[in-house]
């Protein structure tokens, strides 16, 4: 209706009016034919009820606090006065009004849209972002600024900055990133810099250049001033690519790009733990990510670290949901890369080793928090006495989710991560189930053996916390049932020696081979033998650790091996492995019909079964899917 | 067409003609008589002969209409029928061919019209001439019920006439007398336009329009639009300029010498209306001059009269409660010791009352019966005290901190903030419908537990409070959806349980900040509701809206408890005073009311404002209040005297929000035009000398020097201030949305 109103000069005028054409015009579209004075009276009146919705509009518009009168206002005017709304004029943005060359008519120009095209269209519409609060102080003298139009200056001090960081001059580099990292007028700037950082993917052969990218974010996130928004998701997936993606520099080994994964990793925590509450469910679209990669055998190994030591960055609760479950698939995995000793090979293993490491790494932190979480659960007052202590730490372990153990070292107790899940529809880890940490330690005891046990028991207490107390939870609840040991707990070391003894005891074995469980591939005629029952005995050590409740007195013999190392790192280790193979074929099955627990002994072949494993099993998805399958057949025995 | 090319043409030959006569005949003393004969011309304009007769009969009745026997005046007059016919002729004069004649008329009417003013300046008439002048015009307004409408083309006469009168006499009665302009303006037009006579009307409008003072642009806008009489009806403000009575506050003086113009020159039009539709506020004294007039004028229905703020009002603060004293003797020492500075403080608040005790002016403790003190507010009120002692003196030499909240990425428009007491929460309205509460502080916004897990847990323990809450549902901000259409206001309980939002859909809502949830929707306002605002007590609150009321609530009924009315448009904004007594109400009328809440009387009419009103705010002592309007200026007004007693100019755009500063020394503002300013309110204060003239007449004389109490003034780069609290430190927060346009 509103498209063809033509606008009369008059002598008289004060307000743009309708001629009476037009509305004669509008009638006859409507198929009425109006005489000339009606139409001059519709017209004035017309007019003067445009005139008055208009006024009325505005106060719509002055109490929405706006400048603008908009579409919605008018319409609001009309409804309370009982008028028909006017539909179809709701965009935000102004529609061009526009004159018609012949004379004095004006129209709306109304687009057709192509519904089809804009369906499927692949570009997301922009400025969706959460509404959020910033509150930014200035003492009596300067307001926040918000996004604007860059100036001169700025756009000078961009170009100054981003050349120094990129440049060659290391101190120039230096003095930009500090003034990066303190500027408080920068904000405008932000997009840009963030549109250089995603660069990264343009100079992946240039490890100096994403060295000093990643400072870059480094210092944008560093600057107190700078409100990031959603600009944090722009950030992290750059840092994202540096940690996880096969950088092209990864291709010569000579270059280090493992220490620039490292730095990245570091980078991402940080961000996340001082800037993830900017974006909503950034922790979860991290771990997923950072799992993604991990699960996907195809991609090289680099990346796999890269997802590890993403993981360990994120800290140790993102290790536990992630990494731990995931590690009997891919230890497979990275076995077989480590026991190829072919030299074609010898830079994927040496590849392969720095996995290793990291998982370790993130392993050995894994453990330990969560042994201190759960001395800080089990609370200061019962510490004195172990039963009691295994007690609570028992009743807490099993139900972590019932109130949430104190953050330990600033540790994140989910905190973010826990409310995303219960948002994050069907997302992959939702069956997770906390594993108790004794089954935890049985398991990861079966894929590191004592170069685990070794940095757990060497490396000083954390938190300043008495070494006996960073230890004893893991005792206790090695026997959380028997009485017995109790004392022996306390006793930390002379038990440990002590018991290692009983395990190659019990093997009856009299074979000792001192290898490495690397060195182990050198007698590949047995791996095919073993693959079946190898197989069977992953299931088991799973089953042990679903079971944690089971574990009773039995369980102090692997703990104990594991503790051996203390007194002598090496030595022990060797013929622990060999015994263990030994009783994964033949003591396993007379162990279960003597003992009543299973468990216990279940957990000390593990070890000795990846061990052998690692110069078999060539093939990654196999072990898996028997795996699975064993998973059942498990019972049947029991 | 013809009769309006005519108008201006006869008007051209009065402005020439006019000044001659009325130099001519200054000294001419038979004006008295002359009135006498010539009041009745319009009735004897026909030619009738018989003047006597007439005279007669209008003697009886006039006599009869003293008696108010009414009856008997409208039986008289329907047998003598004179008037009847005199219209008629009128009528068919004004109707028939015009032309000539009605220039005739037109001057024969001036020239008798002229020689009769002459000796209005003279001011030297007995007392009974004026006597008998007052009962000439008794019987004019009775006749004048029937020539409401006179002859259309001579309106413009009519109204030149009084102009050229009013810019002839002396320039200390000019000014008051320009008063007149505007609404007999605006009724002759109206009057004009109701009749149907379309074409003068715009006749009348062109030619009259542009000499209106420039605050009432915005309604000579509307008004010029208006040209038929059915847009009459609809249009409800211009409904009500025409019933409700246009106020004028006139010395003694200026009206004498208006109402012998008028009654020399029988300007009977200008005089009914005057009658009718104006009230004029006699006082005796000096005349005021322009600026003071201007200051006060500007509302739709002119200044308010004196008499309607004259009621006493209570604007003294209550007596704080007693049981913060012991409590905080049960507290440590140090709680103590904490103590004192505050109640040094109190008593510095509360500049005009001597002690802490007994403030004079304030109400009885139980005028209005207050909700008690919960222990959750008693534990609040030592909370605000401990905080109120680290409080930073604020001063010209000690501006507040600012912090500016953002709203970032508020596409659906943000149209309201409020911040709790305790400057721990933050309330967004917004125009999708939706209020989000975001947590200031590192806290997390929690929900109570559901009811079947509430029953799980152990009642007796001490942490229960604690205990209640779902730490699952902790998070920064909350949603609140309710309303159906934009939130234009939001306020917070003071114990921070609930929070109110008022909206377009005509309703207000009360929510609950322990579940997140709506808890009543008050409905009453069938119209949008513009703001409520709780009480400092809590229990009570008002809303007002573009019903025109404001209406007073207790959170527990659903119905109002009392309903202000009187407002001649929208009520924009609503504003408790801290002693919980009374309701400010700014309105598109360009007034403020005060109400009382226990009998709800309009106890206050502050005039000044040349645009709608948008913000109030009470200083923390309770003696001032503050207002700011689409003009950009902020006024200042004493309620004890009712008098406006400050000007802040600086603003560009329309200020939203206004506040006091704690200690009340600063008053900041923020407005559209995305700035703050401070100002010294404490000098604003003590500048104004109010001797006991002002206090009477209200003739007050504002000094200019918004400059002097500008403190500050600071700029944010495009959010609009939508909202300023000062926290109990007196920290200044600022909010508003960012917009990008």
């Amino acid at each position: 209706m509103k498209s063809k109103v033509g606008y009369l000069e008059r002598e008289e005028r004060r307000f743009a009016e309708v001629p009476r054409e037009s509305i004669k015009l509008m009638a006859e579209s409507t198929g009425v034919e109006l005489s000339e004075e009606v139409a001059a009276l519709l017209a004035e009146d017309v007019c003067y009820r445009l005139r008055e919705a208009t006024q009325n509009s505005s106060q719509f518009m002055r109490h929405a606090k706006r400048r603008k009168l908009s579409v919605e206002d008018f319409n609001r005017a009309l409804r309370w006065s009982n008028t028909e709304t006017v539909c179809g004029y709701g965009a935000q943005d102004a529609l061009p009004f526009r004159p018609l060359k012949e004379g004095e008519l004006f129209f709306v120009e109304d687009r057709e849209i192509n519904l089809v095209e804009l369906a499927l269209a692949t570009n997301i519409p922009k400025g969706c972002a959460e509404t959020m609060v910033r509150g930014r102080a200035g003492t009596g003298s300067i307001m926040p600024t918000a996004v604007q139009s860059l100036s001169e200056d700025l756009l000078k001090y961009y170009q100054q900055i981003t050349r120094a960081i990129l440049g060659e001059d290391p101190h120039l580099m230096k003095v930009a990133l500090l003034d990066l990292q303190s500027n408080s007028k920068i904000a405008a700037l932000l997009p840009y810099f963030v549109y250089v950082i995603s660069g990264v993917k343009s100079v992946s052969h240039d490890l100096d250049q994403l060295n000093r990218l990643l400072h870059m974010v480094k210092s944008l996130v560093q600057n107190p001033y700078l409100y990031l928004g959603s600009y944090v998701r722009s950030l992290v997936s750059s840092v994202m690519y540096c940690i996880l993606e096969p950088l092209a520099a990864s291709i010569n080994p000579l270059n280090d790009h493992w220490t620039l994964r490292d730095y990245a990793a570091l980078l991402l925590s940080h961000i996340f733990w001082t800037h993830g509450d900017l974006v909503s469910g950034l922790y979860h679209q991290i771990l997923l990510s950072l799992q993604k990669v991990l699960s996907d055998p195809v991609r090289p190994l680099c990346s796999h670290y890269g997802a590890v030591v993403g993981l360990h960055a994120l800290g140790w609760k993102a290790v536990e949901r992630v990494l731990y479950p995931h590690l009997p698939a891919y230890w497979a995995n990275l076995q077989a890369v480590l026991d190829d000793y072919s030299v074609s090979n010898a830079q994927v293993k040496a590849d392969g080793h720095k996995v290793y490491g990291a998982i370790l790494v993130a392993v050995e932190r894994l453990l330990k928090m969560k042994a201190l979480s759960l001395t800080l659960a089990a609370g200061g007052g019962s510490a004195g006495l172990p039963g009691t202590t295994t007690g609570a730490v028992g009743f807490r372990e099993n139900s972590p989710g019932l109130s949430p153990p104190p953050e330990p070292l600033s540790e994140p107790p989910l905190g973010i991560a826990s409310h995303l899940q219960a948002g994050g529809a069907g997302c992959q880890w939702e069956e997770w189930t906390p594993v108790s940490l004794p089954a935890m330690y049985c398991e990861l005891y079966s894929f590191f053996g004592d170069s685990l046990a070794v940095r757990f028991s060497t490396d000083p207490p954390l938190g300043g916390a008495p070494s006996s107390r960073s230890c004893q939870p893991l005792e206790g609840r090695k026997e959380p049932a028997s009485g017995a040991p109790n004392l022996e707990n306390t006793r930390k070391m002379p038990q440990l020696t002590a018991s290692m003894n009983i395990s190659p005891r019990q093997d009856g074995s009299p074979r000792m081979e001192p290898q490495p469980p690397s060195l182990a591939a050198t007698v590949p005629g047995r791996s095919l033998a073993r693959s079946s029952s190898s197989s069977s005995s992953v299931s088991r050590s799973r089953s042990s650790s679903s079971r944690p409740g089971r574990s009773t007195s039995q369980s102090r013999d692997i703990f104990p091996k594991a503790r051996f190392p203390l007194p002598q790192a090496g030595p022990p280790a060797f013929s622990f492995i060999i015994g263990g193979r030994q009783m994964g074929r033949r003591c396993q099955g007379r162990r279960f019909q003597t003992s009543f627990t299973p468990t216990p002994p279940l957990n000390t072949l593990p070890p000795r079964a990846y061990a052998h494993k690692l110069p078999v099993i060539g093939r990654v998805s196999k072990p898996v899917r028997r795996w699975t399958c064993s998973h059942y057949s498990l019972h049947l025995p029991l | 067409m013809a009769a309006v090319q005519d108008g201006p043409m006869e008007l051209d030959t009065e402005k020439e003609t006019k000044p001659e006569i009325l130099s001519d005949g200054t000294s001419k003393l038979s004006g008295n008589t002359a009135s006498g004969t010539l009041s009745s011309s319009p009735l004897t304009a026909g030619g009738a002969p018989k003047q006597e007769d007439q005279q007669t009969l209008i003697a009886v009745l006039q006599f009869l209409r003293r008696n108010k026997l009414s009856e008997s005046v409208e039986i008289l007059r329907r047998e003598a029928g004179l008037e009847d016919q005199e219209d008629s002729q009128t009528l068919d004069g004004s109707g028939g061919g015009k032309g000539d004649r009605d220039g005739g008329e037109a001057n024969s009417l001036l020239s008798r019209v002229s020689i009769t003013s002459a000796a209005a300046p003279q001011s030297t008439l007995t007392p009974i001439t004026v006597k008998r002048a007052n009962e000439q015009l008794d019987v004019s307004v009775v006749l004048s019920a029937y020539s409401q409408q006179g002859d259309p083309s001579l309106y413009q006469v009519y109204y030149s006439g009084l102009k050229n009168f009013i810019e002839s006499v002396l320039d200390c009665h000019r000014a008051e007398l320009s008063q007149l302009f505007y609404p007999l303006f605006v009724h002759m037009y109206l009057e004009l336009v109701y009749n149907n006579h379309e074409n003068e009307a715009k006749a009348f409008f062109e030619k009259f329009g542009g000499d209106q003072e420039c605050y009432y642009q915005d309604d000579l806008r509307v008004l010029c639009g208006l040209t038929k009489k059915e847009h009459l009806k609809g249009n409800e403000v211009l409904l009500d300029f025409r019933t409700s009575r246009f106020v004028l506050r006139i010395s003694r003086d200026s009206y004498q010498l208006l109402k012998r113009h008028l009654q020399e020159r029988h300007n009977n039009q200008i005089w009914n209306i005057i009658q009718e539709h104006l009230y004029i506020d006699i006082f005796d004294g000096m005349p005021r001059s322009k600026s003071q007039i201007d200051s006060m004028s500007g509302s739709f229905a002119g200044e308010a009269r004196r008499e309607v703020n004259k009621v006493k009002v209570f604007h003294g603060l209550l007596k704080e409660p007693e049981i913060e004293v012991p409590l905080d003797d049960e507290e440590d020492e140090a709680e103590n010791e904490e103590g004192k500075p505050k109640k040094k403080k109190t008593k510095k608040d509360s500049m005009g009352s001597k002690s802490k005790k007994q403030d004079p002016n304030a109400p009885q403790q139980n005028r209005i019966p207050l909700p008690e003190l919960k222990d959750s507010d008693k534990l609040d009120k030592i909370m605000y005290m401990k905080e109120s002692t680290k409080r930073i003196r604020l001063g010209p030499e000690n501006l507040p901190s600012i912090c500016f909240y953002s709203f970032l990425n508020a596409y659906q428009g943000l149209t309201a903030v409020d911040f709790t007491d305790d400057s721990s929460l933050l309330a967004g309205g917004f125009a999708d419908s939706t209020v989000r509460i975001w947590s200031v502080t590192p806290k997390k916004l929690r929900k109570v537990k559901s009811a079947g897990e509430l029953n799980l847990i152990d009642k007796e323990s001490d942490d229960v409070l604690e205990r209640i809450m779902d730490e699952k549902t902790a998070s920064e901000s909350k949603i609140l959806c309710g309303h159906s259409g934009p939130v234009y206001s939001v306020s917070f309980s003071p114990d921070r349980n609930y929070l109110l939002s008022s909206s377009e859909d005509g309703t207000v809502r009360l929510w609950s900040l322990q579940t997140f949830t709506c808890l009543v929707g008050y409905k009453g306002h069938n119209y949008p509701v513009w703001d409520t605002h709780f009480s400092p007590f809590g229990y009570y609150f008002v809303s007002g809206g573009h019903d025109r009321v404001a209406r007073l609530w207790a959170t527990d009924h659903y119905q109002p408890l009392r309903i202000f009315a009187g407002h001649l448009a929208d009520v924009t904004c609503t504003r408790f005073h801290p002693n919980s007594n009374y309701v400010a109400t700014g309105s598109t009328d360009r007034t403020i009311r005060l109400w009382d809440v226990l009998n709800g009387n309009c106890v206050r009419i502050f005039t000044g404002h040349k645009g709608p009103v948008h913000s109030l705010a009470f200083s923390p002592n309770g003696k001032f209040l503050a207002s700011g309007s689409t003009d950009g200026r902020v006024l200042l007004w004493d309620i004890g005297h009712g008098l406006m007693i400050g000007e802040l100019k600086g603003h560009t755009d329309t200020i939203y929000a206004l506040k006091f500063s704690r200690d009340g020394e600063i008053l900041a503002s923020g407005s559209m035009d995305n700035t703050v300013r401070l100002w010294d309110s404490t000098k604003a204060f003590d500048d104004v000398e109010t001797d006991d003239f002002t206090a009477a007449t209200g003739h007050i004389h504002l000094p200019d020097n918004s400059q002097e109490l500008l403190l500050g003034t600071y700029h944010s780069k495009s959010t609009p201030v939508t909202h300023l609290h000062f926290t109990r430190r007196n920290l200044l927060l600022a909010a508003g949305g960012y917009s990008s346009q």
